[in-house]
């Protein structure tokens, strides 16, 4: 059952991934994309990430995707009439051969598993998402090992907010 | 149980995002592809995670607040550019060409 929702979860992830990167439209392009990133919402749920599956919808599906859907919309980018932005024949071939290429180095690193003294006895983060709750499990060591990181990531969405900002503004 | 095939389609999914970077010239459907790549790599954290400890749902954490504030001033930059080049097209876009 857990097999068969992953492989189907799977398919329709690399299904978007492909139209998105293949769609000559911006608009189509963004809505494939979220199609990958449900796809992947739900691929964390059966890792036993159900805070990071919610997470991922309403960040990533929600935030950032309707950022870039408003973007698309604002400089019109859609219209139709303008020119495919694909990359020539020699694009096409190299991104495909650069593609292959990555899939066979990633797949030859395939081989190297974690050593067994690493590994946590089968079934350890469901035991402890049940016991603790799903939040609770990424927030403890969110707010005691990985407190400075946590802190420093609130300073660079600062930087971030009035960088955006200070860019996209016509005359500050 | 399911790590391998996890990494597979992680892998898969990763290509497919460099190969989208490297087929289209359109500075918005790159940086979707870029976002492509940081999911495929979030993949690969939580299903590690499943057998490594949750510390690796933390890291995916980092990374989705990472991407959040990469699309942000990615796309104010794309604003800025097509303001004053009038296109989004990357060809046309090589000030810092020699």
């Amino acid at each position: 059952m857990i097999q068969a929702a992953f492989w189907f979860l799977a398919a329709v992830s690399i299904l978007g991934a492909l139209l998105c990167i293949t769609r000559k439209n911006p608009v189509a392009s963004a809505l494939c994309l979220v199609l990958t990133l449900f796809g992947l919402a739900g691929m964390f749920v059966l890792f036993d990430a159900h805070f990071l599956a919610v997470l991922q919808i309403i960040v990533y599906a929600g935030a950032i995707m309707v950022l870039f859907l408003f973007v698309i919309m604002l400089l019109n980018a859609g219209r139709p009439g303008t020119p495919g932005d694909m990359r020539g024949t020699a694009g096409k071939i190299t991104a495909v051969v650069m593609g292959g290429a990555l899939i066979a180095e990633l797949f030859a690193l395939r081989r190297l598993i974690p050593a067994d003294s690493f590994r946590l006895p089968a079934g350890m983060v469901a035991d402890l998402t049940a016991q603790r709750g799903a939040v609770e499990v990424v927030a403890d060591p969110l707010f005691h090992a990985y407190l400075v990181p946590f802190e420093i990531t609130s300073l660079l969405l600062l930087a971030a907010v009035v960088g955006a900002v200070v860019l996209a503004k016509r005359k500050l | 149980m399911l790590l391998g095939p996890a990494l597979v389609v992680s892998a898969i999914l990763f290509s497919i995002g460099v190969a989208g970077v490297l087929l289209r010239r359109n500075a918005i459907i790159i940086f979707m592809c870029v976002e492509l790549m940081l999911n495929a790599v979030n993949l690969t954290f939580v299903a590690l995670a499943q057998q490594l400890g949750a510390e690796g749902q933390v890291i995916v954490f980092f990374v989705m607040a990472v991407a959040a504030a990469e699309a942000a001033v990615g796309l104010a930059i794309v604003i800025a550019i097509y303001r004053h080049r009038d296109t989004l097209d990357l060809q046309h876009i090589n000030l810092l060409r020699g």
